[in-house]
């Protein structure tokens, strides 16, 4: 297992698409370095030959069929949006 | 040093589906825009996911065509990045258990010319998975403009091995998993609709080395034909850095089809971490024998396979069968006309081909609003056959027959188009008025030479004023001669 | 007569049933009450009075007309801050929301308007769910009705405390790690966190998407039973909604008399467990006790691994969850932002509070390149085996009894380290990790006259069992008659 200071906040910040300020990325690495020392004690379990549960009762095959049904008419779909235009989302200029 | 490129290639497929992958909102394409939203595709807080049964169904057909193994088990997961047109910041996706894996695609090579049949290869592939697609950004000069029209539509990723070593390999490759998919119906693979779209992996080594050297990723090669040049610009571009001394980075390079140029994309972004977990609102979907049995008999026969029949079969020549197959309606038409027409298959071939194809175009008109149906033009070959209408007399009848689609013999009627006359008496005795004209013809016929007789033929049609139907003609001179 | 805000739904429903009270009057009663202590309680986001009447007075009309939906009809029903109702806002007591007005209907939304139920008000919450204290509310922090000073617990806080307050007749909280069990025991109140994919989470904004149930609160366990019932059944609208028959269990509750084997853990009372919490549920078990059930020891062993395991899975998920929160479509967009990607950067931290960052930032951690298998796909096979701990201990017991938490309220601002907060979910996470239902019921009071709570963790979908095993005890107890006084 890695070791609880591996957590570089910056890189993982960035990652996350949140800016911290110094003061949060020293509390954080702080607070969060003593949560990862506590997840340590996970490293003495015997976890040899057991499957990983995603979910409590597996089941399989959940789907619909393909029937379109009638969506959000377009102010709906926009109402909550900062800023739109021309019936679509406006950001600023995306940098390829 | 003579160097040889290995290329890959990642084609990304639109599933043919009436409704999103993950939503029941209709997919569509040149609607308004954000009129193909609900909830979910715009990642409303709250929304879950629910397969689209459909889309499942279309991608486990397309690996059967592959020869794929469909994998009995396999889950989604969530590749996480942030971008404006990804509504929920994570693309769902199938990262180690996609549903396809192995495969491949047969691809045909340029022959040496154009009527003769190329080499053939099995291009392999590594995996096919099941995703959704993004929505679309409009660059403004200042701002871009998001419309999540697009955003959730079934997308497969087709992955093959890095196995081919030329453009004219990518573009046979293109070419034909276009058809197969076009063929199975999965998809309608517009590439102008954006429906299919490929990136080139591209390396170069020398001629005889088997390891990879590095890699360049080639993106939006936005057209068949830009997939050819782009990567045929790309192997010549990494020849030259690597022949004048320099040394390869690995990249990703935008193609621009128009100036025939590529440019690094150089992002400022750290490499990715896409932090792939399986997502835990979706089930994992299993496969079983009688799904894959229900979904295989579904499959129509590959397009190569058909051609193969097609020259036994029917015995027509790769000049025909390579129009008729990579057409599925078209060489269904011909199978049709041609089993009405026992024997002249060739002929059913050659009319579609030529007359069909060119009426068509003409009246850009699709196949499928053809007024001439396969009974039709088996009916038309049957009457050249007969010798009822002479091949001038057909080509007049099939305009026609394009234009009302009424029945050639109708026609041939209304027109006085068919072969004339009837009366044998009057036939017989224009043979024997040529037979009497023409005694060192008739000598030379006698002496054993078959094809005197055709210098018998001429005044008889001259008599008959073109319409004589020339089999009768062949017939009534050779029973008059024998009877000499 | 407790007054008519203090009264069970199940009163409520026999009272509107036979017309001696009508849904007006009812609502009108509920909201002067909230007027009266909301500015103490703090329960409540937002309210829409003149709404909920409207459809108090439509519940009128139904029953007029002879067109009664059943209990739930007319009977005001709060819902915490992440549960979607169209038209209504859906801040998730968030910054990042404080703007938001959702579209469309939750599927618990749309049963209970189905059911009659009038939605009544945005109850208060920590950030996205993320909490056990409703302090990580970015707008208010809501009271303990017991003692104002103290946290109503968390992360379902607001509707814990609304209706301990009397300001709604049931309410609706989601629970992911203990979030409706561990406010229902410091509010004195019955909470219930359903199997995983007994009720439908559609319109919940997801924590933790293999962890959330949503739950009712009541005043009594049929009265939880009753909302149980409304909310409860398979959704084509979740995947991981579960196909199984939903039975009557408020009918359910008397049908089913015991004796049950009852299974106590001794894992659940060792260090750190509240003496006086300890007491009052060792109480609870002696009474079970007496009532013919047999007590048999049993063992959870994995569950010291459950916290550690927990936060890697939980804080994964929200990581992902909460990546679609980022000012472009909808919600907190940071005018800081020069480019789209700044538009990311500033508004999440902006729109985000510190508890929220930090569970993303250790979730992004927890699932970035080299340290997948040794967090996350490890914590998913301790998962496995706490999950097999609980299910070999059902070869022996139909239910298990533990205190929901080791402590009981304690004060605004007293616990400000966060893995110390983490730790007091002990024994109520480990049934989210198993899918389990589990159900909080008052079982008594500390000296100071704090509110004790009892958990009973039950066998998967049993919840009919596991509610008949509460109304047992509540049959021989009046601790849920009382009411905090305000």
């Amino acid at each position: 297992m890695p070791s609880p200071t591996d957590l570089n906040i910056d890189h993982v910040a960035h990652l996350a698409r949140i800016a911290l300020t110094p003061e949060e990325k020293t509390q954080f690495a702080a607070q969060l370095g003593d949560v990862l020392a506590y997840i340590e004690q996970l490293k003495t379990v015997d976890i040899a030959g057991i499957e990983p549960t995603a979910h409590a009762f597996p089941i399989y095959n959940v789907w619909a069929d393909d029937v379109a049904r009638p969506g959000l008419p377009v102010e709906a779909a926009l109402r909550n949006a900062p800023a739109q235009r021309d019936n679509m989302i406006v950001v600023p200029k995306v940098v390829e | 040093m003579k160097y040889e490129a290995v290329i890959g290639l990642e084609v990304h497929i639109q599933l043919k589906t009436r409704s999103k992958m993950f939503t029941r909102v209709a997919t569509g394409f040149g609607q308004p825009e954000n009129t193909l939203t609900d909830p979910v595709v715009l990642a409303l807080p709250g929304v879950l996911p629910v397969m689209n049964k459909e889309a499942l169904d279309k991608i486990v057909k397309a690996g059967l065509l592959l020869g794929c193994t469909i994998a009995p088990v396999c889950k989604w997961d969530r590749k996480n990045y942030f971008y404006p047109d990804s509504p929920k910041n994570y693309q769902i996706s199938q990262y180690d258990q996609p549903i396809c894996l192995g495969g491949t695609v047969e691809i045909e090579l340029p022959g040496p010319s154009r009527n003769v049949m190329g080499e053939h290869k099995l291009i392999p592939l590594t995996r096919i998975h099941l995703e959704e697609d993004v929505g679309k950004l409009n660059h403004f000069a200042r701002e871009s403009l998001v419309d999540y029209n697009r955003a959730g539509t079934p997308l497969m990723e087709i992955v093959s091995d890095p196995a081919m070593h030329s453009a004219e390999e990518a573009f046979a490759y293109l070419t034909s998993l276009r058809q197969t998919m076009v063929y199975g119906g999965i998809s309608d693979c517009d590439m102008e609709k954006g429906q299919l779209r490929c990136d080139a992996n591209i390396s170069i080594r020398p001629v005889g080395a088997t390891y990879l050297g590095t890699k360049v990723e080639l993106k939006n090669l936005n057209s068949i034909s830009f997939v050819r040049d782009g990567i045929a610009h790309e192997i010549a571009r990494q020849i030259a850095v690597v022949e004048a001394g320099g040394t390869l980075v690995q990249e990703t390079r935008d193609y621009d089809g128009q100036t025939g140029a590529s440019q690094s994309l150089r992002s400022k972004e750290m490499a990715h971490d896409y932090r792939y977990f399986p997502d835990p609102d979706l089930m994992p979907v299993k496969v079983d024998e009688e799904w894959k049995a229900r979904l295989l008999a579904e499959c129509p026969e590959r397009p190569f396979d058909k051609q193969r029949r097609f020259f036994t079969q029917y015995q027509v020549p790769y000049t025909i069968t390579s129009v008729l197959v990579p057409d599925r309606a078209l060489s269904d038409f011909f199978e049709a006309a041609a089993q009405l027409a026992p024997g002249k298959a060739q002929a059913v071939g050659n009319w579609i081909v030529n007359d069909l194809l060119r009426e068509l175009g003409n009246a850009r008109l699709p196949l499928a609003e053809s007024k001439v149906t396969p009974a039709h033009l088996a009916a038309l070959v049957q009457l050249i056959e007969a010798g009822t209408v002479l091949t001038n007399a057909a080509k007049e009848i099939f305009v026609e027959m394009f234009a009302s689609g009424e029945k050639p013999d109708v026609i041939a009627d209304r027109k006085g188009l068919k072969a004339a006359p009837t009366d044998t008496g009057e036939l017989e005795q224009w043979c024997r008025d040529s037979i009497a004209g023409n005694a060192k013809a008739v000598a030379e016929f006698k002496a054993g030479k078959d094809s005197a007789i055709n210098a018998l033929k001429g005044p008889v049609m001259k008599a008959a004023k073109g319409k004589a139907n020339p089999k009768l003609v062949d017939e009534t001179l050779r029973r008059v001669l024998a009877a000499l | 007569m407790p007054e008519l805000f203090h009264q069970p739904v199940a009163a409520l429903a026999d009272q509107l049933a036979a017309k001696k009270l009508s849904a007006v009057e009812l609502m009108q009663a509920v909201i002067a009450r909230t007027e009266a202590v909301e500015s103490r309680v703090k329960a409540f986001n937002s309210f829409d009075a003149a709404d909920a009447l409207a459809r108090a007075r439509a519940s009128d009309e139904r029953r007029a007309a002879g067109q009664s939906r059943g209990p739930l009809d007319g009977i005001p029903v709060g819902l915490k801050d992440v549960i979607s109702v169209a038209g209504q806002p859906l801040t998730a007591s968030s910054k990042m929301l404080a703007n938001f007005v959702s579209p469309y209907d939750a599927t618990v939304t749309r049963k209970l308007k189905e059911a009659g139920a009038v939605c009544w008000g945005r109850l208060n919450l920590d950030e996205f769910a993320m909490g056990s204290s409703t302090e990580n509310s970015a707008f208010k922090t809501t009271s303990n009705p017991w003692d104002l000073a103290r946290v109503p617990g968390g992360s379902s806080g607001g509707s814990a405390a609304a209706l301990a307050a009397g300001e709604a007749c049931a309410t609706l909280g989601s629970d992911t790690g203990g979030s409706i069990r561990q406010p229902a025991a410091f509010c004195n109140v019955v909470g219930m966190k359903p199997s995983y994919g007994l009720v439908s989470r559609y319109g919940l904004i997801a924590y933790a998407s293999s962890l959330d149930q949503i739950g009712p609160f009541g005043r009594t366990v049929e009265d939880a039973a009753i909302v149980l019932g409304a909310i409860a059944g398979h959704d084509p609208l979740d995947s991981t909604s579960f196909k199984t028959e939903i039975p009557d269990y408020r009918a359910e509750l008397s049908k089913r008399r015991g004796p049950w084997k009852l299974g106590v853990p001794k894992e659940y009372f060792g260090a750190g467990l509240d003496p006086e919490v300890g007491a009052a549920v060792q109480a609870a078990i002696d009474y079970y006790r007496k009532l013919g059930c047999e007590i048999k020891e049993v063992s959870l062993p994995h569950t010291q691994y459950a916290i550690a395991t927990y936060y890697i899975i939980a804080t994964a998920e929200c990581s992902s969850n909460l990546a679609r929160f980022d000012g472009i479509r909808y919600g907190h967009r940071s005018a800081k932002a020069n480019d789209a990607i700044d538009i990311y950067f500033h508004s999440r931290a902006e729109g985000f509070g510190a508890e929220v960052k930090r569970r993303i930032i250790l979730g992004t951690y927890v699932l970035s390149s080299g340290y997948y298998d040794a967090y996350y796909l490890r914590a998913q096979k301790v998962r496995t085996l706490i999950r097999q701990d609980f299910l070999n201990a059902y070869r022996e017991v139909d239910a298990i009894l533990t205190p929901t938490s080791p402590v009981p309220a304690f004060k605004i601002g007293e616990k400000s380290d966060p893995l110390a907060m983490y730790l007091l979910d002990i024994y109520t996470i480990g049934v989210n990790l198993a899918g389990l239902p589990g159900a909080s019921i008052p079982c008594g009071f500390t000296r100071g006259g704090l509110p004790i709570g009892l958990q009973i963790i039950g066998r998967p979908f049993q919840e009919a069992d596991l509610l008949a095993i509460a109304h047992a005890y509540e049959q021989g107890h009046a601790w849920h008659t009382q009411h905090p006084k305000l």
